[in-house]
């Protein structure tokens, strides 16, 4: 038995693995190689970002359509139908990130990983924010042409990433909850809308408040509640990650 | 009597195993059971193998072969049961004792838009290894399995023996002291399973002997590769012996007795 432990210890002095010296760097490291590895992988298939950035336009020509001659003057609704496009181009994208790991067989090989699992989570959802934040900026210009309102505004940026930071995380740990049953193409909007809507709300209400120029106060509570889901969703896959994934 | 008929009497032989000689423990497995709602899949599995043991399970389709070898590479969760490996317990440290298995399935775990090469940095990098280390780890592997020259090309464009033959070099990359392998063999082709074989009988790296638990439709490969056969049927070990008491003419009688009953 001593010698198999000393085994263990040899690797530990190895590959630096030791829990007191190396457990944080170890865990950041997972996190920041998955993402690495998403991000490479996207660039040479294009797959879900090509996937979100076509569907969400199609959501923008079912607007105009639906509008007809009257998308000048919308620009009260418009804010929601720019947080709907996203949404709906996002969660394209989340569902993405998972079944291509478990229908490649890959998941379980992230599984493995010799730390606890839930810098997979982080990884993911990392991964999963920058490709949503990319079809998010070369949307937003195309809204604002249809819509008559201006993007470049520097109070849009916190609302942006926030809503995003929400929707990536929430998303993340939904897309990951559905992947190992039958139906999970449909499973995740139906668990993901219902939790997410809040975070969709304060930021559909924070965008119309900061377009029709009204004051950054009237947003804070709205900011706050974002803040609020965010950090909430940022500590509860720490807790929940690994036994999501496992069987 | 033949040496069939020596293990017909008792459902484990344990005479017939091989002596352990106080080699230490490194992987046991008591009590595994698991259950998929009311379908018990493995019924109380008990499994031994110590330092350097090669240990080949057989069983029929649904006897819980790659069930049980999901639990001890920690994929799934017991319904019931203790794992150990190299003397620690699953409980005292889930997360670190991954990085003692290696584990082969049906799955390759490889990223076919990625190519070998990258594909062997990224899991280095999820254990540990990184800098030159890494590199010269990576550059080894590619060379034991025969894929340096097809190190640079996307695992998309490699056939199902050359993917199985990168996935034999990720589950050694991180040199662990015990390899689980899910019929391994599968898409290779001769001189691939001759590279298997060695890779699975040769010592690691600081020169211990590999502990290898093997699931194999090939028996004379398996038994040629093993120093003990384990038999699971209906989620139970039915039975086990030293792989030098069965030869490979009557192996085949031995298991499907081992089977029936």
């Amino acid at each position: 038995m001593d010698r198999a432990r000393t085994a263990k210890q040899d690797r530990e002095l190895e590959t630096g693995s030791t829990r007191a010296s190396f457990v944080l760097p170890a865990y950041l490291r997972v996190a920041w190689e998955v993402y690495r590895k998403d991000v490479r992988t996207e660039l040479r298939t294009k797959e879900i970002f090509s996937a979100m950035s076509i569907f969400s336009l199609l959501v923008v020509m079912v607007f105009v359509f639906a509008l007809p001659g009257k998308l000048k003057e919308a620009g009260d609704v418009a804010p929601g139908l720019l947080w709907i496009a996203f949404t709906f181009a996002g969660v394209l994208g989340l569902n993405r990130s998972f079944i291509n790991e478990k229908d490649r067989g890959s998941l379980e090989g992230l599984l493995l990983v010799p730390t606890d699992r839930s810098a997979i989570f982080y990884g993911k959802a990392l991964g999963n924010f920058t490709f949503i934040i990319i079809v998010e900026l070369l949307l937003a210009p195309i809204f604002s042409l249809l819509f008559n309102f201006s993007v470049l505004r520097l109070e849009l940026l916190p609302v942006l990433l926030l809503g995003t930071i929400g929707f990536a995380e929430i998303g993340t740990l939904f897309a990951a909850m559905a992947v190992n049953t039958r139906a999970r193409e449909v499973l995740l909007p139906v668990l993901f809308f219902p939790i997410m809507l809040p975070v969709i709300i304060a930021a559909s209400q924070s965008t119309a408040a900061i377009l029709a120029n009204r004051p950054f106060e009237e947003i804070n509570s709205a900011l706050g509640l974002m803040i609020f889901f965010d950090l909430i969703f940022l500590v509860v896959p720490a807790l929940l990650f690994e036994l999501v994934l496992e069987e | 009597m033949s040496k069939t008929e020596q293990f017909n009497n008792s459902p484990v032989s344990e005479a017939a195993l091989p002596q352990a000689e106080n080699k230490p423990v490194m992987l046991r497995a008591q009590g595994i059971t698991k259950s998929f709602g009311h379908f018990t899949v493995l019924k109380g599995v008990n499994l031994s193998l110590t330092l350097g043991e090669r240990v080949i399970l057989l069983g029929p389709n649904g006897a819980g072969k790659s069930t049980l070898m999901r639990i001890l590479a920690m994929l799934a969760r017991p319904s019931a049961g203790t794992l150990e490996i190299a003397g620690i317990p699953l409980s005292e440290a889930r997360a670190s004792i991954r990085s003692l298995i290696g584990i082969i399935s049906h799955l390759t775990y490889l990223y076919e838009d990625l190519t070998a090469r990258e594909n062997l940095h990224f899991y280095g990098k999820l254990y540990g290894l990184s800098g030159e280390l890494l590199d010269q780890r990576v550059a080894e592997m590619l060379v034991k399995v025969g894929l340096e020259r097809r190190a640079d090309q996307r695992v998309r464009y490699y056939s199902r023996g050359m993917q199985q033959r990168l996935s034999l070099a990720r589950a050694i990359l991180h040199q662990p002291p015990v390899l689980l392998l899910d019929e391994p063999d599968t898409g290779l082709d001769r001189h691939a399973a001759e590279m298997l074989a060695q890779i699975i009988t040769e010592p690691d790296s600081q020169g211990q002997p590999r502990t290898v638990l093997m699931t194999t439709h090939n028996l004379e490969r398996g038994l040629a590769l093993s120093n003990r056969v384990v038999v699971l049927s209906s989620g139970r070990i039915v039975r086990e012996t030293a792989a030098n008491n069965l030869a490979a003419d009557d192996v085949q009688s031995w298991y499907y007795d081992a089977i029936r009953r």
